[in-house]
């Protein structure tokens, strides 16, 4: 062995083919990476296609105007779909003012303090914190201890709580995006604090923040688990006309179809899911907009 | 700012700042809620049943007779789809970074990206409806004997659903290691798998394993596709193919029906929800503390 190694044309040899070794490992790890990747396309893919060509062609004008039925020809999403749209335009009401003003806060206001490093680190670490908690939360304080019941209400103050970091955290983003010298400038011809931030802050910001608050308001929507927990119904065969009222949302109506045992109610999960999916895909299509016009300036 | 800010003098000024400080304020008082509702109710609850009961049981049964409140089946449950989670989303999710950082051309990212983006855009009800209709039948047809309901199912939809959270943190952490280091490792000879896999991976590792833990507590605290695929049987068992019930989806089963307060029945759910909340928590400090702690500063 060690004569062979001294023959300098067996060490070529062996270190051509080293190299030829090392340049194959790299190349199938590439491939090996480039194939896991496409294997989560192709999951999208399956996933997409599965709800289509299931719930397609029950999707009508019929399904979107009618109540919830035992029967499965009779059923229909429309107090689902008021219930979602009610859900989250409370839930804009409440957490858009105080999620922006928070931020403000923490990126114009807060001196250097511990109190504001316990507030920065305790909102990224609310922002993990399971959405069923959430629900516990609301069970316990809205719909127990304040008697809102199970109202729009109630779902609408949870779920404002759930997506409060996530638009706190993109807004702060927004806000520190914001060149100094803006502020600098303005400062320099005497605004005040407030006049810095309305005039100048908030508007150049508007856009990042108002990108943020939809995707936030998305993920509101598609969440199930805090609306069962404070008892929104999985039945209710009329559309709300209050915040008081009790109602019910698409994702609600999906789980209790999906949780059926009979093939048909699954078809109609799906046709429910397309509508989900549908109203998502709108949001995430205004605010990509926003953003758009926004770095277009 | 407040150096040149002069507007504490100003009272409508000095307000408002109280009342943007009181928006930013609210996070405190809901974690302090969470915890002192958890808190008291759980309090409750260990009046009635033992602490030892409740961490050591092995039986949970607190809707039948006769009544067992033993959270290890629920934990066991739990424990299956995490780890079967995490068996499909941290390779692949590690090998999407990898391929986005290293690999891909800036025409692959912009598929690909908004991709994972859509991935992890989509609504936890509608991986349930997929685990139900499509992976249960696909594992069914392979293995016999697998339940209805059964963990691994979700386990496998679960995985996908945190696959994009796990790509995005890894590939922020594999692109904050400099190019220099790369550049330094080709220019010596390297192949793209020896600086991939010894330069810049060991460079990112803090922000790898914070990626993982965070994706480790999504999972444990991930609750619609958990009950409608993994079933409603508390079961102490390792066999993926059977039917389970995990925390998250024992809390959704009771407030299904109607629960009146100050019932046993009902602390069970804060009991739960304590450990539940207690462990995706220390979790997510961990990660938070490893990122800020061990990552790597590069000038």
């Amino acid at each position: 062995m060690t004569l062979a190694n001294d023959n300098p044309a067996n060490q070529q040899a062996a270190a051509a083919a080293r190299l030829k070794r090392r340049h194959l490992v790299s190349w199938a790890f590439e491939k090996a990476c480039l194939t896991l990747t496409l294997s989560a396309v192709v999951v999208l893919g399956i996933l997409l296609w599965q709800v289509f060509s299931d719930g397609i062609h029950w999707l009508d004008l019929q399904f979107l105007q009618s109540f919830p039925s035992r029967f499965v020809e009779k059923a229909g999403v429309k107090s689902a779909l008021y219930g979602t749209l009610w859900l989250v335009s409370l839930t804009a009401l409440i957490s858009l003012p105080i999620g922006v003003l928070g931020a403000i806060y923490l990126e114009e206001y807060a001196p250097t303090s511990r109190l504001t490093r316990i507030i920065e680190i305790n909102i990224a670490n609310l922002a993990g914190v399971p959405s069923i908690v959430y629900g516990i939360l609301g069970l316990a304080i809205f719909v127990r201890f304040m008697g809102l019941e199970r109202s729009v209400l109630a779902g609408a103050m949870t779920m404002s709580l759930l997506i409060l970091p996530v638009i706190v955290i993109s807004a702060k983003e927004a806000i520190r995006a914001v060149p100094s010298s803006i502020r600098l400038a303005a400062f320099a011809v005497g605004a005040t604090q407030w006049q810095v931030v309305r005039a100048h802050v908030l508007p150049e910001a508007l856009p990042g923040i108002l990108t943020g608050v939809i995707l936030a308001l998305s993920r509101a929507i598609g969440e199930t688990a805090p609306l069962i927990m404070i008892g929104a119904l999985t039945y209710v065969a009329f559309i709300p006309e209050g915040p008081m009222d009790e109602f019910t949302a698409l994702p609600i109506q999906i789980f209790n179809w999906t949780s059926r045992p009979q093939a048909e109610f699954h078809e109609l999960a799906a046709a429910g899911i397309i509508v989900l999916l549908a109203v998502l895909l709108t949001m995430n299509a205004v605010a990509v907009y926003i953003r758009y016009r926004g770095t277009r300036r | 700012m407040s150096v040149l800010a002069t507007s504490r003098n100003r009272w409508g000024e000095y307000l408002l700042g109280k009342l943007f400080f009181f928006c930013a304020f609210i996070s405190v008082i809901t974690t302090v809620t969470v915890i002192a509702i958890l808190a008291v109710e759980t309090f409750g609850f260990f009046q009635e049943v033992s602490v030892s009961e409740f961490l050591f049981g092995t039986e949970w049964r607190p809707l039948l007779h006769p009544k067992a409140y033993g959270i290890l089946p629920l934990l066991a449950g739990t424990m299956l789809i995490v780890v079967g989670s995490s068996l499909v989303a941290l390779p692949i999710g590690l090998a999407c970074a990898v391929y986005l950082s290293e690999y891909a051309s800036e025409k692959a990212r912009n598929i690909i990206k908004p991709v994972l983006e859509v991935l992890a855009g989509i609504p936890t009800v509608v991986y349930g409806y997929f685990a139900l209709t499509f992976v249960t039948p696909v594992i069914r047809g392979m293995f016999e004997s697998t339940q209805v309901f059964n963990a691994a199912s979700a386990a496998i939809v679960v995985g996908i659903m945190v696959l994009p959270m796990v790509a995005s943190l890894c590939d922020d952490a594999l692109r904050s290691v400099p190019a220099s280091l790369r550049e330094g490792a080709y220019s010596l000879g390297a192949t793209s798998f020896e600086v991939s896999a010894r330069i810049v991976l060991p460079a990112a590792l803090s922000g790898i394993f914070a990626a993982f833990v965070l994706a480790v507590s999504r999972a444990i605290g991930e609750t619609m596709a958990v009950t409608l695929a993994a079933g409603a049987t508390p079961n102490l068992t390792l066999n993926p193919l059977e039917s389970i019930q995990t925390m998250t989806a024992y809390i959704v089963q009771v407030s299904l029906g109607d629960t009146p307060s100050g019932t046993l029945t009902y602390k069970t759910l804060f009991a739960v929800a304590s450990l539940l909340f207690g462990i995706t928590l220390l979790m997510n400090l961990l990660a938070n503390h490893v990122m800020r702690k061990y990552q790597e500063v590069y000038e």
